[in-house]
């Protein structure tokens, strides 16, 4: 800690640093804050301490081998991550995903999105100090586990969406597994309201904290529900649907007052919107039919042709020592992650690895708004600023 | 909805191209995306004039990244992909930089959101930003020595 003459007058401020091994910077986050007592005066986000070259290491697997990687990002929406990828991937090559896949596709990003809002909203709260929401919402996202492990294997790390589609039928009895759940979801979503909602206390420490008007918001390229609580509707699924978004019916919450409390409204008011969508898909993912586009040489070919063609054994044997090659050129998709636009551009020159992949993630970017939030408040203040921002440092760093 | 966005790419490249004749070097369709190449100097202007010319709008700049095209010269592909949200439309610029000169203008002055886009640019392939209220590298320590996403900078090992 070292003490710095300030600008103004007499009065001295201190550095603090924020991070990055403290409990509310939900990961390694380090914020370098200058301040006059309790207000903060200059605020200095520091990242890299999670740089893993993700983007780096994408261009050194084949195409397909890439989609665990982005599992890795933001650990909170796995399948949303293999979404945007495997979305870009498909543009690059042309492929159409069958309609089926499209549907699970979408039900299984929207229980993500679900357990995504449920995580933040519980560890929010827990730097809030109300501890009991959180074990509230882990007791419902632990259902969504449930539910991913049934069907890809995985709790958290799914890499369920492939390029072409997805990667396994759903499994014995999922229909009723996905019904129970949504069925229960609303009630429980008024139990986190009956908490929140009302209560004095998180109405003090979130109403008119970290105001920034849209103008402000849309210049420093935030997205998300932290746009949406300033009053614009921007959603990708709305304005540039993706994987059959148009045929579901649903809104786009928003709300007028842009600060903390109005960021938390959007969230609660996402999750009832997300439980429409499941239903939705539910009806729409017929028993049978297919899960993975037909596209001999770039999406492996099923088990049975295997063993009676021969071609099928050679496309096999190729995709998986040598990959697919898409023709040279890129593609950049963006959809509505948790968090925010979540883009990934893919350029290909012709080869099994692609040259380059990038994510345009969320969260790095909706940092970027921080300081301007937090400059003039409160340092208490700055505990829920970055918790509404809802980072998650994997995706940030990378 | 590959139509809706060529009738879009239409508007914009006439727009670009009634303001300043030499704005749009080459317009490349792919996949139903737009890709509009900027000359290397007039790249700051153009993306103020995307941003202020009420017919184009585009008030998000969503991303910003490089490709390495290494050995081929110039070897830096710079990308931006910019959203109108009131128009619903989106567009890529590219310019290309080379590496013996690898300095281009900052976007900073017309989006503020380009900062750290350009830091990250700038940290992972070293190029340059003239203009960047405060370029440093921003993902990886500042001793650090390289540009790892370059393509010529190894994946595993040694340098």
């Amino acid at each position: 800690m070292t003490t710095v003459e300030s600008a103004i007058g007499t009065t001295k401020t201190m550095v603090l640093n924020m991070g990055p091994q403290h409990p509310s910077t939900h990961g390694v986050l380090r914020v370098l804050l200058e301040l006059d007592g309790e207000n903060v005066m200059k605020a200095v986000p520091d990242l890299g301490y999670l740089h893993t070259g993700i983007e780096k290491s994408c261009e050194d697997k084949t195409y397909t081998q890439a989609i665990t990687l982005t599992d890795r990002m933001d650990y909170l929406n796995p399948l949303g991550n293999n979404l945007v990828y495997c979305l870009a991937v498909e543009k690059l090559l042309g492929l159409e995903v069958p309609k089926r896949a499209q549907y699970i596709r979408v039900m299984m990003v929207e229980l993500q999105r679900i357990s995504s809002h449920l995580v933040w909203l519980g560890t929010h709260a827990l730097d809030m100090g109300a501890m009991s929401v959180m074990l509230y919402c882990f007791r419902e996202r632990e259902e969504i586990l449930k539910i991913f492990e049934r069907f890809a294997g995985q709790r958290m790390m799914t890499s369920y969406i492939r390029i072409g589609g997805v990667a396994l039928q759903p499994p014995a009895a999922w229909r009723e597994q996905v019904k129970r759940f949504v069925d229960m979801m609303p009630a429980r979503v008024d139990e986190y309201e009956a908490l929140l909602t009302e209560n004095r206390i998180w109405q003090g420490r979130l109403k008119g904290v970290g105001y920034l008007p849209p103008d402000v918001l849309i210049a420093e390229s935030t997205t998300g529900p932290g746009l949406r609580a300033a009053g614009v509707a921007y959603d990708n699924r709305k304005v540039f649907p993706y994987s059959s978004y148009e045929e579901f019916d649903f809104n786009v919450p928003t709300r007028m007052e842009s600060d903390c409390y109005a960021r938390y409204l959007v969230r609660v008011a996402e999750i009832r919107e997300s439980i429409k969508i499941v239903r939705q898909a539910l009806d729409k993912i017929t028993d049978e039919g297919p899960i993975k586009t037909e596209a001999p040489g770039i999406i492996p070919p099923q088990r049975e042709k295997m063993k009676t063609e021969m071609e099928a054994l050679i496309y096999h044997f190729k995709i998986f020592t040598e990959g697919f090659s898409p023709p040279p050129g890129e593609a950049f998709v963006a959809v509505e992650s948790p968090r925010g636009e979540l883009g990934c551009f893919v350029a290909s020159d012709g080869s099994p690895k692609p040259l380059r992949v990038h994510f345009r993630s969320p969260s790095f970017i909706n940092l970027q708004a921080l300081p301007k939030m937090v400059e003039g408040q409160l340092i208490a203040d700055t505990v829920a600023c970055i918790g509404t921002i809802d980072i998650v440092l994997g995706e940030v760093d990378r | 909805m590959t139509q809706l966005a060529n009738a879009d790419a239409n508007v914009v490249v006439e727009q670009l191209r009634s303001w300043n004749g030499r704005a749009v070097a080459e317009v490349v369709e792919h996949r139903g995306e737009t890709t509009i190449v900027v000359p290397h100097e007039l790249l700051r202007a153009t993306a103020e004039q995307c941003k202020e010319n009420a017919a184009l709008n585009f008030n998000l700049l969503s991303d910003a990244t490089c490709v390495d095209r290494f050995p081929v010269e110039p070897r830096f592909e710079l990308n931006y992909h910019l959203v109108s949200i009131p128009r619903g439309a989106r567009l890529r610029l590219r310019t290309n930089v080379s590496s013996q000169q690898p300095i281009i203008d900052s976007l900073c002055p017309v989006w503020p959101g380009a900062n750290w886009l350009e830091r990250e640019i700038f940290d992972l392939f070293g190029i340059q930003f003239e203009g960047h209220p405060d370029l440093r590298r921003i993902l990886l320590p500042e001793e650090f020595e390289g540009y790892p996403l370059r393509r010529d900078f190894p994946v595993e090992g040694k340098r």
